[in-house]
Order: C-alpha cells, then sequence, then structure tokens
C-alpha cells in the first residue's frame, strides 16, 4: 500500500485534500479520510506534496 | 546537481525538521545537521494550547518524529544543542556542542513569549514543557487570570473553562485578536468567550501583580483580581540573539529576500524569518506553522534545484470553547469581513476579504464544514501557489 494515514495524529488542517483531492477528504471534524491508497503518477506526486505540508506528519506516502 | 555537501538546520521544529527532510527527499545527497535546543524530539506546537492543554493527548501524541525516522533519512539530530553564534563569513556556526562549518545554512530557531515587565510570575506558553506545566497547573486552579488578548490567551481561556474553571481574561486593547484577521473577528470572538462564561476586561491597564495568601493579585487600573494561576499571552519576539554578533541584518526577525536568503549561503523560514512581502517589498514575519512549513519547503528546494519558489499563502486554525476558526491569505485592517453569500446571512459560517477590484485576499471559516472551507480557499489561491492542486 502506497499511503498511509494516521487519523490518530491528524490535525485537521485540510493541506492534503486541497493539494491531493483525488487521494484525500475529510471527515465532519476536520480529520483525513484516504480515499485512494495507491495512486499513481501525478497524482502519487500530489499525494507526496500533500505528505510533505502535512504539519502533523500523519500522511506517509512509499515511494516506489 | 548537488551543490551543498553540508547543510546545517538550526532549530528542530516543524520548520528546520521540513527543510531537513525535504532537502533529503529532493535528492540531496550531502550531510544534513539538524540542531534544536529543546530536550525533546521534534514535535508539533498548533496542539500545545489545545489537545495538550486540554488533556486529551499525551506528549508522545504531538511528536512528529522519531530518532529511528530521522536516521532513516540520514539526518544528524542533535537535541539538547543550543546555537551560540554565526559567523557568515567563515561559515560556521558556533554550539553548545562545539563548532558546525556549513556549506548552506538554514536558521529556524522561532520565537519565543514576551515577557511582561510588571508580571514576572506569570506562566507562558510557547514549549512542550511550557504546555506540561500549564497543565498541571490548570488541573488544581479554580480562578485562572489570562493577560492577552491574542489567539492564544483565548485558547487558554478555552482550555480553563473546560473544568469550569472561574476564567477572566484581560486585555489591554479594546477587542480580540485572531492572527493575521487581526480584529477583524473580535466581535464573534467576544460573543464566544461570554457565552461559555469566560469574563472579559478589555481596555483594561495592568498595574502589577503581587502574591497573597488567597491567591496572585492582578492589580488592573478599574479594580483587582485574585487568581490561583496567571498565565500571561502576550506576543512573541524572534530568536535573533544568538545572532547579535554576526553580520546579518536583524529588524524584527532575520531580514530576507522574497526567497528566504539572508547572506550568501545562509536561508531563514518561520517566526523568525521576515521575507520580504511579494505585495508591499517590506519584510514580514508571519508567525502561522503553514508558514514555516511551506517557507522551509521552497529554501530546500531552491538549496537543492537552484529552483525559486513562490511566496506561501498564509493559513491559521484555531479552536476556543469548541469552535473551530480557520484563516486563509490576507486581511488588511481597513477591509471588514463580509459574507460571500451576501448581507442576508444573519451568522454566516464563511467570511471573506476584498480588494478594491472584489478579488478575494482571505477567507474565514466559522465552524464551517471542512469542505466548505476548502472550496472556499480556492478562491483565495492564486496560480503561482506551491498549493495548488496539480
Amino acid at each position: 500500500m502506497g499511503v498511509v494515514v494516521q487519523r490518530g495524529a491528524c490535525v485537521g488542517a485540510g493541506q492534503c485534500a486541497l493539494v491531493a483531492p483525488d487521494v484525500f477528504d475529510q471527515d465532519n471534524d476536520g480529520i483525513v479520510l484516504l480515499l485512494e491508497p495507491d495512486p499513481e503518477g501525478a497524482i502519487l506526486l500530489a499525494a507526496t506534496r500533500a505528505a510533505r505540508l502535512c504539519p502533523a506528519r500523519a500522511i506517509t506516502v512509499a515511494q516506489p | 546537481m548537488t551543490r551543498a555537501a553540508r547543510v546545517v538546520v538550526v532549530g528542530a521544529s516543524i520548520g528546520g525538521l521540513t527543510a531537513a527532510e525535504t532537502l533529503r527527499q529532493e535528492g540531496f545527497d550531502g550531510e544534513i545537521v539538524l540542531i534544536g535546543d529543546e530536550r525533546h524530539l521534534p514535535y508539533n506546537r498548533p496542539p500545545l494550547s489545545k489537545q495538550i492543554l486540554l488533556g486529551d493527548w499525551e506528549p508522545h501524541q504531538a511528536a512528529i518524529r522519531t530518532a529511528a525516522e530521522a536516521a532513516d533519512l540520514a539526518i544528524e539530530l542533535r537535541t539538547s544543542c543550543s546555537a551560540l553564534a554565526l559567523d557568515v563569513a567563515a561559515h560556521l556556526v558556533r554550539t553548545t556542542q562545539g563548532e558546525i562549518a556549513f556549506d548552506e545554512l538554514v536558521i529556524a530557531t522561532g520565537s519565543e513569549p514576551r515577557r511582561h515587565p510588571l508580571l514576572s510570575t506569570a506562566l507562558t506558553l510557547r514549549t512542550m514543557d511550557d504546555a506540561l506545566a500549564l497543565r498541571d497547573e490548570m488541573r488544581s486552579a479554580r480562578r485562572v487570570g489570562i493577560v492577552g488578548a491574542g489567539v492564544l490567551g483565548s485558547e487558554v481561556a478555552s482550555a480553563a473553562r473546560k473544568n469550569d474553571t472561574d476564567v477572566v481574561l484581560v486585555g489591554r486593547s479594546g477587542a480580540l485578536r485572531f492572527g493575521a484577521v487581526g480584529t477583524l473577528l473580535s466581535k464573534r470572538l467576544v460573543a464566544l468567550h461570554q457565552n461559555h462564561g469566560v469574563r472579559l476586561r478589555l481596555s483594561e491597564s495592568i498595574l502589577g501583580a503581587e502574591r497573597t495568601a488567597n491567591g496572585t493579585r492582578v492589580l488592573l487600573a478599574d479594580g483587582d483580581e485574585t487568581v490561583d494561576l496567571l498565565v500571561a499571552m502576550i506576543g512573541s519576539t524572534p530568536r535573533t540573539a544568538w545572532l547579535a554578533s554576526s553580520a546579518l541584518r536583524i529588524a524584527d526577525g532575520i531580514v530576507c529576500d522574497s526567497a528566504g536568503r539572508a547572506a550568501p549561503g545562509v536561508s531563514a523560514v518561520g517566526d523568525v524569518a521576515a521575507w520580504e512581502d511579494p505585495f508591499t517589498g517590506l519584510p514580514a514575519r508571519v508567525e502561522h506553522q503553514s508558514n514555516a512549513i511551506e517557507q522551509a519547503i521552497a529554501v530546500a528546494i531552491r538549496i537543492v534545484r537552484g529552483q525559486l519558489g513562490t511566496a506561501p499563502v498564509p493559513l491559521f486554525w484555531s479552536e476556543i470553547h469548541g469552535t473551530r476558526i480557520q484563516a486563509c491569505g490576507w486581511f488588511p485592517s481597513d477591509r471588514t469581513l463580509v459574507s460571500p453569500a451576501g448581507e442576508d446571512a444573519p451568522s454566516p459560517s464563511l467570511l471573506q476579504s476584498t480588494d478594491d477590484e472584489g478579488r478575494v485576499r482571505g477567507v474565514v471559516g466559522w465552524d464551517a464544514a471542512p469542505r466548505e472551507f476548502r472550496a472556499a480557499r480556492g478562491t483565495v489561491l492564486t496560480a503561482t501557489s506551491i498549493l495548488t492542486p496539480s
């Protein structure tokens, strides 16, 4: 699995769902929801950028 | 492609850590030394005044990297190590653990709370240790006094009220502030505190404080308050004292160009850095976590690839008495916030700041649904932002 999220660490900043809306969403409390655990190509790049921007480091993206 | 052999990052909070990690992810294969003066591994600061203070989280839940994770990225992480001086010309940092030479230096030493000259015994909040001390004191305090009308003061008031404690919030100005939004949300914040039983004493002059048998008496122009716990949150100052003998230009923070360069081979990011504002051309500090992250990414990419990034769009959020308040963009103090839905909505969950041409420069979400606020953010962001979806 390429993308892993730790919901317990999430602080709900929403950066991930903004830069990679195909991979991440937020629940009603703002906590991250993983939509696509195995993105490819440009979407994988966007997920990587989301991981970098996450203030809680709640996203891990395994690089292929 | 790699130009520098050793990058030294001073400051191991989110800005410094992000710079170090991004360097590695961008393919930098030289040495990275990350030094921090706290005993803790890098942790996330915003939860200190929220989850940690409320007792909902233990310290390990705010940690952002383990020593093993740093080692996996071949980042040499030195905790409990303070930078003492910088020699720009010699490319040398002097620290409590010896001198370190660098090819590139990233300064991310952040800011520290301003001390109130008349309230030397008041607690404050910046570090994990501060937050744990404050949390423990709050558990037994029946009366809490908070000095400072900024967002941290509001957050501490909110955390203290959770225990049904008597809470008084004292501010010198007549309005409550919310980060980059300034006083534009003051009316709503005042109502929010009042609805949750916080006593507000605004436009108040503080004359001093003294210990009595019955607690700490805070001397105010319009009548004293006696409290068990006194907290002062009156802003912060950039941590630049260690740079006094360096050749860097220090004003309110380290003066940088719009790409974060302070001198050849020296960059600064986060609370300590005053990057040239792309709109005003003047150096300005932005004390928001997202800003530290985006500046750190931009600097790391510049060091590795030689490419210039773009200026971050400020993003800030808080939770006060259970109300989630988010702000994104710029909020000139002379532009009142308006509802994008028009004036009819009595208490809209979205507000925006617009310029003379009607372009949206900032948006505020007041208990807005996450998706609703995200959509609104999209109206602010420009095509040049690194946050633009690809």
